[in-house]
């Protein structure tokens, strides 16, 4: 019982029924309770379908062909109700706005519950703590719409919270926020992680930021898992992550270059066309946060 | 004064080709202040980075500039002409104001319709027209997609698509909204030598962004809002380095900036831009990374 991974997936493919290339391919992937997992690569690369094939809205709501197996907490999204996926994986998208229907904050977050047919006493309670959880407590009667953008994000996260998922899957949940909304997000997905236990998966292109909050970073690349790994394992592979079009923290990159393990920049994909991605060839650990590199510096001399 | 002291580009004896001159702006209904009196004076072919949280007032100073609001107080001078008393359409072949999201900008048929719908607003003949749009053809590599419907391409391509629907109007001044929200690395980088690029051809852009890494690169001048006011104004490594407005406004140096102002043996040296200047300096003995050539 123990041993059966929280998320299991097994050479899942994907296609939408209007695409030309399969969305997602030979995706084998198995995620334990309470990870932090990021998922970086570039746009089109299979991160949101990725998502929405964990909590069910594929293939119940969107057409196309699903091959493999998923198993969430057990339940299989692909035969279990979207609404009671729910309860299990919470969703947050890029624009928060477009989550937004009620007229105050409170009936947004009781929306969801309301669906689930839960009674009024239980859901006054359950709105309540999920307000207080993203630090929204006092903000009931106010309109979404004249929350600013990471107060709206924060209301769509309280939305799902409220389901009382053990999942909280994230796609880009802060492209449109400022710098403040952005660190609001983050901090309040690493406390339900830390001191909830919830399996965060979250999709986000600033590498910065998933190498200081997640325990374990997926690379998808044209819908298969090119790398995974501690971010450390996986931004190491400097050269790899190039070839994908993809950049690693600047603080890795630097001392990459400065280990003189790198000829010149690898920003540009192209510069580099000499040296082929070795996906399993062993690379030498670099830091990935400032902290580290700043370390990593000093024990150099 | 901003303009002489960084050193700035300008064309001599000719006039900031954007002047905004202690404007300050009050919504009509009510008594909110969304910009407190200010002055900033861009000159021609300068590259301008607006930063601040959102609130802070950047938003509202851009549409001063391109006269979609006109100051409370004071005045706004865009190539001459003070945008008090010309219409946003004639505005607009002046400042160019490329938006956040372009699905609220784009709803031409096809791509190429899209192109020529700005020129053909503002009377241009068919002749130029056709002209500007295989220019910005051309520029953007839009080739493959002329003929498709804007909705049909990526996010990435429509964001391009808008950049290009206002470089037809041929305005002097580009103001970019958040041009990388929601771009990948690739795309990102695109975005980025299309502004490096725009700028070699003269063109002043104005990018308003929470991307610092972006606006290390391609801003000579980066200017600070807060809470309404302008509350900083230099070089991207200026601003950068003064740790009380970074601190005040809540915003973030890139991380190799960071790291740069971290560095044991590297106290009261400039922080570094980029990765390829710290790397140099640590290749170079005794190059100092935070020195302006």
């Amino acid at each position: 019982m123990a041993t059966e991974p929280y998320i299991a997936i097994a050479d899942l493919g994907f296609s939408y029924a209007q695409g030309t290339r399969p969305a997602l391919t030979g995706i084998t992937l198995t995620v334990e309770q309470g990870e932090y997992v990021g998922v970086i690569g570039l746009n089109g690369a299979g991160k949101t379908t990725l998502g929405l094939c964990l909590n069910g809205i594929i293939p119940h709501m969107l057409m196309g062909e699903q091959t493999g197996t998923i198993a969430v907490a057990g339940k299989d999204p692909g035969v279990v109700p979207v609404r009671e996926m729910a309860r299990i994986v919470g969703m947050v998208f890029d624009n928060p706005e477009f989550q937004m229907s009620q007229v105050t904050a409170a009936e947004e977050v009781a929306l969801g519950l309301e669906n689930l047919g839960v009674p009024y006493a239980d859901m006054v309670v359950r709105v309540a703590e999920a307000l207080a959880i993203v630090g929204l407590t006092g903000y009931d009667e106010r309109s979404p719409m004249g929350l600013s953008g990471g107060q709206q994000q924060r209301l769509a996260i309280a939305s799902t919270l409220a389901m009382k998922p053990s999942i909280l899957f994230m796609d880009e949940p802060t492209s449109n926020l400022d710098p403040i909304g952005k660190e609001e997000v983050f901090e309040i997905a690493r406390r339900l992680n830390r001191d909830e236990g919830m399996t965060i998966i979250v999709a986000e292109h600033e590498v910065e930021v998933l190498a200081e909050y997640a325990d374990r970073i997926i690379v998808l690349h044209e819908g298969r898992i090119a790398l995974q790994g501690t971010p450390t394992e996986v931004f190491s592979q400097v050269d790899t992550m190039a070839a994908l079009g993809l950049r690693v923290p600047q603080v890795t990159e630097f001392a990459y270059r400065i280990a003189g393990l790198g000829a010149g920049p690898v920003a540009d994909p192209g510069a580099r066309a000499g040296t082929a991605p070795g996906l399993t060839s062993p690379v030498a650990q670099l830091p990935v946060k400032l902290s580290t590199a700043i370390e990593w510096v000093g024990a150099r001399g | 004064m901003t303009e002489t002291q960084n050193g700035l580009p300008g064309s001599p004896g000719a006039g900031p080709i954007l002047s905004v001159r202690n404007a300050r702006y009050v919504y009509p209904r009510g008594d909110v202040v969304a910009l407190e009196e200010i002055s900033v004076d861009v000159p021609v072919g300068q590259s301008l980075g607006i930063v601040g949280q959102n609130g802070s007032g950047k938003t509202t100073l851009t549409k001063l500039m391109n006269g979609l609001l006109r100051p409370t107080s004071g005045s706004v001078i865009v190539d001459d002409l003070d945008t008090a008393r010309h219409p946003v359409q004639v505005l607009a072949a002046h400042v160019g104001y490329v938006f956040q999201n372009p699905n609220h900008q784009l709803f031409a048929p096809t791509v190429a319709d899209e192109l020529a719908f700005g020129p053909r607003n503002i009377g241009v003949p068919e002749a130029e027209i056709a002209e500007r749009v295989a220019e910005a053809t051309e520029f953007f590599r839009l080739g493959d997609i002329l003929t498709l419907h804007p909705y049909r391409i990526s996010f990435p391509l429509r964001k391009l698509v808008g950049i290009a629907s206002i470089f037809t109007m041929r305005p002097k001044v580009f103001i970019l909204d958040e041009p990388t929200t929601g771009q990948d690395h690739r795309t990102t980088n695109t975005i980025n030598r299309l502004i490096h690029e725009l700028v070699d051809r003269g063109s002043t852009v104005i990018c308003v962004a929470h991307d610092m890494p972006l606006l290390a690169d391609v801003s000579e001048r980066l200017i600070v809002m807060w809470n309404a006011r302008l509350i900083a104004d230099g070089t991207p490594r200026e601003v950068f380095a003064d740790r009380a407005v970074m601190e005040r406004t809540h915003l973030a140096p890139p991380q190799i900036t960071q790291f740069s102002m971290q560095l044991p043996g590297r106290e009261g040296r400039a922080p570094a831009l980029s990765l390829d200047e710290l790397v140099a300096e640590y290749r170079t003995p005794g190059r100092l990374a935070g020195k302006e050539a």
